[in-house]
């Protein structure tokens, strides 16, 4: 059966891995959401690129996902860095040439792993190693950064990598996981946000490095 | 119906204790501790009369279930006869969030107990994350919201790489008959999934309830979340929510062990339990703060729960048992830490030597409760210690029976000098005894007659429970 839009999936796949080394690259937090922003719309474009036939429940994904990922998500992190007026990460553990380097190990690993994990061929065999690339890229991110609001668009890249891995199982468990996942982004970057203005307003910074009082 | 009910009950219930009012109303609490009786009838009724599995099978109770949800609901409303006494004493604004957080607390561990969608399984889990965090804020200063801070972050990892652990075994579970993610399917057809996507699966989820269960070395927001949130959240958290987070780990256990992958699994859960000791004990010794310290407690006896997991054979069964053993003496544990608290304003050591003196009944239940959780007779825990221990001689792992008992030696140690220091040591200014409010003692002293008597004399339908749990779990009763 023919799909959709032939040939779009590897090359939407590819941009989502530029869009995870654009993160790794900049120490600007707006550089940062902008990029999110688009890894957001690109895995809009999945669900009906990989989808056989355009159905209503592909459509609606790609709808949903556009919305929430590269709309709703992007726009409260820029919120949240006007209201914390910060700019720029402020000496990250590793700078950023070291970070790509890292991300490029991290493409490498995934192919690796992903050629041991055998999948049907197919579009969805295709997914695997670029979900796995940017899990382990938005981990890299999560740990190595400084600022509340970069881990948390660590956090985000963390789950866009198990999205994409979920698409190849939206024929066998519809709806629920991607309804968890579109609910869990939101819900706990919600939260987040509440924790970061909190952490705004007493520390008058956002640097999580100075939440430090509690260890043993 | 009862097992809708189950979850839709303190869902409604912490929907209406959302409501907002001018100052605290006396209501809200009422309907805590009336949610939590009916819950516990619910729950009572399942163990005389079983219920039908609902909504095409994915809400069931199983025999690990029904323990899961037994401790959770006897947890829960002792704990809420507790809150009333707290929020009497530590009226914080309207307590609106802090009772509708409890309600649906109970509902999103419920709902895990339930559930064998493992993908709905899972997003109770994300629910109980999502309920907690403004519980540990309850306090809202610098250090609650550095807590709160390391709970979301960590946990919110550990929980997505549950979800990705979960689509793997979607994909393990493809071109296999069975519905898809349902827990008896997955069993039943066990031995066909994909054998590589299961280990990973396997691998995934248990590092990611692991998370959530506190195990070394993902264990590093415990101390923190346990030290600063109000005892009573701790408590539950260390009793009912680390359960539940267990019972994600069993689930896929059992799948895999069904599959024939106990060659794989075993190992993984044993080394998970043993570094969980190790770290548990290096923790405790030198430890100056009470609920840091029972946070450490915390990680010892996750890690004892995956230890007899792995060991399988009857420590699948002591498993379970300890599952109970640790979730009532935790809640008795974290409930005498909060009357200590609520009297001193602080958890440290120093500020509460002489305990026995200045709150006895409290001072009294520490110093029963060191003796239980460390596993001394005559309390339950020293009977399900053993019974893991019995399961690593009789599988001929000599070692790593020597292991546990050394660890398990240190951390009675550690703990028993900070705690009876506590208890018994000088206080420093010589204080007259308080009147301790009967609210605020009933749950402690309950669960420490419930560990007592688990200790002593096992009832016969408890016993049937345990061992078809146990055999699910790949294990059998002794």
């Amino acid at each position: 059966m023919p799909h959709a839009i032939p040939h779009a999936t590897p090359l939407v796949l590819l941009l989502i891995v530029l869009t995870d080394l654009a993160v790794l690259g900049t120490m600007r937090l707006s550089t940062c959401i902008r990029a999110l922003g688009v890894q957001g719309l690109l895995l809009g474009l999945l669900p009906v690129s990989i989808a056989p036939t355009l159905s209503v429940h592909a459509v609606g994904l790609a709808v949903g996902t556009v919305a929430v990922k590269a709309v709703v998500l992007p726009w409260f992190l820029v919120w949240a860095i006007r209201e914390a007026a910060v700019r720029r990460e402020i000496e990250p553990s590793i700078g950023p040439i070291a970070s790509l380097l890292l991300g490029a190990g991290a493409v490498a690993l995934a192919f690796a792993i992903a050629a041991r994990l055998p999948l049907p061929p197919g579009p969805d065999a295709l997914l695997v190693p670029y979900s796995l690339a940017t899990v382990i890229i938005g981990f890299v991110v999560l740990t190595t950064r400084r600022k509340a609001l970069t881990q948390v668009i660590g956090y985000l890249m963390l789950e866009n990598g198990i999205y994409l891995f979920g698409l190849t199982q939206t024929e066998r468990v519809p709806f629920l996981l991607e309804l968890g996942v579109l609910l869990d982004v939101f819900v706990g970057v919600f939260i987040m946000g509440i924790v970061v203005f909190h952490i705004n307003r007493e520390f008058d910074s956002l640097d999580s490095t100075r939440l430090t009082e509690l260890a043993d | 119906m009862r097992l809708l009910a189950l979850v839709a009950v303190p869902l409604l219930a912490a929907g209406v204790a959302a409501l907002p009012t001018r100052r605290f109303p006396s209501w809200r609490t009422s309907l805590l501790v009336a949610t939590a009786s009916v819950h516990t009838a619910l729950v009572g009724s399942l163990w005389v009369a079983p219920a039908t599995p609902m909504l095409n099978g994915w809400l069931a109770v199983d025999a690990l279930g029904l323990v899961v949800l037994t401790v959770t609901t006897i947890l829960f409303v002792l704990t809420s006869v507790y809150t009333v006494g707290y929020l009497a004493r530590v009226p914080r604004r309207d307590g609106r969030a802090f009772v509708s957080g409890l309600l649906a607390f109970l509902a999103a561990t419920s709902l895990v107990a339930l559930s064998q969608h493992l993908a709905m399984l899972w997003v109770g889990m994300e629910a109980t994350t999502l309920a907690v965090a403004p519980l540990i804020f309850h306090r809202h200063d610098r250090r609650a919201l550095e807590a709160v801070w390391k709970y979301l972050l960590i946990s919110s990892v550990g929980i997505a790489l549950a979800l990705l652990g979960t689509f793997f075994l979607a994909t393990a579970q493809a071109d296999v008959p069975g519905r898809a993610l349902i827990l008896s399917d997955l069993v039943s057809h066990a031995r066909e999934l994909h054998a590589s996507w299961l280990r990973a699966a396997f691998l995934f989820l248990l590092v990611g309830f692991g998370t959530k269960m506190g195990l070394a070395p993902m264990h590093t927001w415990k101390p923190d979340t346990y030290g600063e949130a109000p005892s009573l959240v701790s408590g539950l958290m260390a009793g009912a929510l680390t359960s539940c987070a267990f019972l994600g780990v069993a689930r896929v256990t059992e799948v895999a062990m069904a599959a024939g992958l106990g060659p794989f699994v075993q190992p993984v859960l044993i080394g998970f339990g043993l570094l969980s000791l190790l770290v548990a004990a290096a923790f405790i010794l030198g430890q100056s703060d009470v609920k840091r310290l029972l946070a450490y407690s915390s990680v010892e006896h996750m890690g004892l729960l995956v230890l007899g997991l792995g060991l399988g054979g009857v420590g699948a069964y002591g498993t379970v048992l300890h599952l109970i053993n640790n979730g009532l003496s935790k809640g008795w544990l974290f409930l005498v830490a909060g009357n200590m608290v609520l009297a001193t304003g602080s958890s440290s050591a120093a500020a509460n030597r002489g305990l026995v003196r200045t709150l006895p009944v409290s001072g009294a239940l520490l110093v029963l409760g060191l003796f239980a959780i460390t596993g001394s007779p005559p309390f339950g825990l020293f009977v399900s210690e053993f019974t893991i221990l019995r399961a690593a001689v009789g599988a001929g792992h000599l070692w790593i029976a020597a292991v546990m008992l050394l660890l398990l030696a240190v951390i009675f140690v550690g703990m028993a000098t900070l705690l009876l220091g506590v208890a018994l040591g000088e206080p420093d200014a010589r204080e007259a005894p308080v009147r301790e409010s009967g609210w605020l003692l009933v749950g402690p002293v309950t669960l420490a007659a419930m560990v007592l008597v688990l200790g002593v004399y096992l009832p016969g339908p408890l016993q049937t429970v345990l061992a078809h749990a146990a055999a699910a779990l790949g294990g059998r009763a002794p």
